[in-house]
């Protein structure tokens, strides 16, 4: 398409006697529109992918919900598609998830809290210069090998202190997931401290106070948004988490909500579906895509508020 | 006004010995509050000592170079990684070819190119979205779309395809990154002399941002390496007796694609194969493998972090 | 006038003050503060008035690396400010500040008046109340907010932030204030309010003001200390310095050809 436009344009430039830089100059105006083309089709893929994703997901649901129906899908409390008597509640899968994220939680957010209160306030700036990288490389290591960690470590040592701890629970894998999970809330809320202007610390540090006091009574609550968004984005990711739950805390969906059990998550659902042989089509086949899409739904929806919550703090300064 | 009419007064000096017990009693919540803190940052790092220690002696047995030479096997005694590691290597390679190339020049869009509108804006959304996805979803829309609609089927091709959008907005973001660190002022001065924009991006932009970019790419990789999921959901099948045909041959025209459409499996698989069984034999395996594949990623992303540092200090402009 | 039985609340002996990197920020510096009195420090950037503020409340602590050498002493106790054995938490119970910008905490009014108190482990409610309101009257603030005590600090004016960051000063009794070019971020009716606002306070307390306004100095102050590149050039009565100074360097200043 280039070289012919091109030509045909410099034709008739010569015919109507244009000279030839400005002939050299359209040439290189059609290439760099070009190049600005591509790129933008490169940023687009962004879009694309989006697209394609809920696409799929919403594809595979709607084949998926033509046999169950969606009442079913979210009041009953099995969850056994594979049998012959199959049932398709949902619900065993959520609580699976919410149970190991509330654990998880349960561990991440007093932990993480306080080391970012230690790096921003306590910490001397050689010391927060060596912390960062390491919680970095913490992020970096596969969560395979947490499962490992979780199902052939932490469970045995937590079965010395409760011999009924079955080898598969939610307890081991939630309690490792939210070991995880502790250097993503850390960096954000440290993050959301280091904002505080100092002026502020120096009106608390004037009145006699403490570091400690100023820590607590000043720094946290002026950071307090942004705190609030690193628990959501910690949320978000417990609830998309797949290896640990699949390695460690079972296969078998059981709606409880005691970690001390086995149960199967969304995210261990499908792995479990997926290692197996299903057919193309068949309604195993797209239970996994309307749970995928579930999952979808959980974890967008606590991004954006996320999202919002982030905003919301950053506009204070 | 006479301040000693007011009948609190609470001055200092005529309580000197309470407020200093009070001082002593605050600063004591100081000293509390840093240890817990310290404890707290070292959560992370002491688990992750931990699980390497424990991977290493688990595995010890297996670590022989005859381990990266056999393929897996039913006796876990010869069982290797040689299937794994190929299989992890080539994946990486359509990996990086996917994202780096469609990352660097969505990234060069979003910073050079586009302007504030809600187009960008969308896309930017878009990015930050799918950074938040769970990887599973990924490995859904792989499923879906590239192993049944496009009939790529459970190959190589698929897998690379999928991780390099998984990895895509790591790139973008560090692309951005790393050009919003160019001073305007050398921009300036390359239109200056005449430039058109996409030599000024082609010359000076990309050349000064290569570093900030290839930091984002090794970490994207060292994700890469270690997802699990998403690759599980394509089904890579774990019992890979064979290598998939070489890209490079020794025959005109030397490079072939059949490589592409292979079977594979990749080196987290092969670990959650064997962690999955009963047979412990295979465990020591798994723990091989484990702290092979911490190991690596550690390396890429220590090299990552180190090669940042070393941008930041070495840049004067 | 300085007469001999004006008493002096504190006052530096040879204070010398080197930043982390070296500099040499203070020389040798000896100055009163009288009680009751409010003392103004002028002089071109850099010449270091803020910093000479900051060593009364022990404010270099907070970064590591500053040392101070000589003394403060505060009287009638004779305490060396500067002293090592010294706490500066307890020093900044006796001297408060308020500071260029204003900088309320994200609590509501009430809170931040109470802020000292309660860090001193103050919890009695009704005592709160009383010191809060009287912090805030004698901060003229009082019948702008008495109603919405629960508001949020940040949603004040900017002159009413100012006299909340007085009051939340005043509300633990100090023996000393210090301003840090207090108004510079203000407009000039705010301004006012809060010059007068000092006027009043001195007949509770002593004030260190420093200020780059010449005007103000001459205006609020009863003593004037003119400062230059670290040294004190000169120090004396306000109205002295300005009509007859005895230096040359402080009449160019005064007079205004430099700074």
């Amino acid at each position: 398409m280039t070289m012919n436009s091109v030509t045909q344009i410099s034709n008739h430039a010569m015919d109507i006697k244009i000279s030839p830089r400005l002939a050299k100059n359209v040439r290189r105006n059609v290439k760099e529109r070009i190049i600005e083309l591509i790129l933008m089709l490169a940023a687009l893929s962004a879009v694309a992918t989006t697209f394609a994703i809920v696409g799929i997901l919403l594809y595979e649901s709607l084949g998926f919900f033509k046999t169950v129906s969606v009442v079913e899908f979210f009041t009953a409390t099995e969850w056994t598609p594979l049998f012959e008597d199959a049932h398709y509640g949902i619900m065993p899968l959520i609580s699976g998830t919410l149970t190991t994220s509330a654990v998880a939680l349960a561990l991440a957010v007093p932990v993480g809290t306080i080391a970012a209160i230690y790096l921003s306030e306590f910490a001397s700036h050689k010391a927060r210069e060596i912390v960062k990288p390491i919680l970095e490389l913490l992020v970096g290591v596969p969560t395979v090998v947490f499962g490992y960690f979780a199902l052939l470590f932490v469970t045995p040592l937590l079965q010395k202190i409760f011999p009924e701890l079955p080898g598969f629970n939610m307890l081991s894998a939630g309690l490792v997931m939210g070991v995880m999970i502790i250097p993503y809330i850390a960096s954000v809320a440290e993050d959301a401290m280091r904002a505080v202007p100092m002026s502020m610390r120096e009106g608390s540090y004037a009145m006699g106070a403490t570091r400690f006091q100023t820590a607590i009574r000043v720094v946290t609550p002026a950071a307090v948004s942004g705190i609030v968004a690193a628990y959501i984005l910690a949320i978000s990711r417990a609830v998309g988490e797949t290896m640990v739950v699949a390695v460690a805390a079972g296969q078998q969906p059981n709606l409880t909500f005691n970690p001390m059990e086995s149960a199967a998550t969304i995210t261990a659902y499908i792995v479990q579906v997926a290692m197996g042989d299903l057919p193309h089509g068949s309604i195993g086949y797209q239970s996994i895509f309307a749970a995928g899409l579930v999952l979808m739904v959980m974890t967008l929806g606590f991004n954006i508020i996320g999202h919002i919550v982030r905003k919301k703090y950053r506009e204070q300064y | 006004m006479n301040s000693n009419t007011s009948p609190t007064k609470a001055s200092v000096i005529e309580n000197l010995g309470a407020v200093r017990a009070m001082i002593r009693r605050h600063k004591r919540n100081d000293i509390i509050f840093a240890i817990v803190g310290l404890l707290a940052l070292m959560l992370g790092l002491i688990t992750l000592l931990t699980l390497f220690i424990d991977l290493v002696m688990d595995g010890y047995a297996r670590f022989n170079p005859q381990f990266f030479t056999d393929y897996p096997s039913r006796r876990a005694a010869s069982a290797g990684l040689l299937s794994a590691w190929v299989g992890s290597a080539l994946v990486m390679l359509v990996t990086f070819l996917t994202a780096v190339p469609m990352g660097v020049a969505a990234g060069l869009y979003l910073e050079e190119y586009a302007p504030k509108n809600w187009f960008s804006d969308l896309i930017e959304i878009n990015v930050s979205n799918l950074a938040g996805v769970p990887s599973i979803v990924y490995g859904l829309l792989a499923l879906g779309l590239f192993v049944y609609i496009l009939d790529f089927g459970q190959s190589i091709l698929t897998a690379g395809l999928t991780l390099g959008l998984l990895i895509l907005p790591i790139v973008i973001v560090s692309t951005r990154e790393a050009i919003r660190a160019i001073p305007v002022a050398i921009r300036e001065a390359a239109y200056a002399v005449g430039a058109t924009k996409w030599q000024v991006v082609s010359d000076h932009v990309v050349k000064y941002s290569q570093g900030g970019i290839l930091t984002g790419v090794i970490i994207g990789m060292a994700r890469a390496l270690g997802e699990t999921a998403p690759i599980i959901t394509i089904g890579a099948l774990t019992f890979i007796a064979f290598l998939p045909p070489s890209p490079v041959t020794t025959t005109p025209p030397f490079i072939n694609f059949e490589w592409l459409s292979s079977g594979f499996t990749v080196l987290p698989i092969q670990m959650f194969n064997w962690l999955s069984r009963p047979d412990h034999a295979f465990h020591i395996n798994a723990a091989a493998t484990g702290a092979i594949i911490i190991l690596v990623t550690l390396l890429m992303n220590g090299t990552a972090i180190w090669l940042r540092y070393k941008i930041r200090k070495n840049i004067k402009w | 006038m300085i007469n001999a039985t004006t008493p002096i609340k504190a006052e530096s002996r040879d204070l010398n003050f080197y930043y982390s990197n070296g500099t040499q920020a203070l020389k040798g510096i000896n100055m009163p503060l009288y009680e009751n009195k409010i003392t103004a420090l002028i002089g071109p950037s850099g010449c270091g008035k803020s910093t000479f503020l900051r060593c009364f409340n022990r404010m270099h602590d907070l970064y590591p690396g500053n040392k101070y050498d000589g003394q403060i002493i505060m009287h009638p106790d004779n305490t060396n400010i500067l002293d090592k054995g010294v706490d500066p938490i307890e020093v900044r119970m006796r001297i408060s500040m308020v500071f260029q910008k204003p900088n309320p905490f994200p609590k509501s009014i009430y809170e931040n008046v109470a802020y000292g108190l309660r860090v001193r482990g103050e919890s009695n409610k009704r005592l709160l109340d009383d010191k809060v309101e009287e912090a805030l009257k004698g901060a003229a603030l009082w019948n702008e907010v008495k109603d919405r005590l629960q508001d949020l600090a940040f949603n004040l004016s900017g002159g009413q932030q100012q006299r909340l960051c007085i009051a939340r000063a005043l509300a633990t009794d100090p023996e000393i204030m210090l301003f840090d070019e207090p108004t510079s971020a203000l407009d000039p009716i705010a301004t006012a309010n809060i010059e007068e606002l000092m006027s009043e306070l001195r007949n509770k307390l002593t004030i260190l003001v420093v200020t780059h306004n010449m005007q103000q100095a001459a205006r609020i102050s009863d003593y004037t200390a003119y400062m230059y590149l670290g040294d004190l050039i000169e120090y004396g009565d306000t109205d002295m310095i300005f009509t007859r100074p005895t230096r040359k360097e402080t009449e160019d200043y005064i007079t205004g050809k430099f700074g």
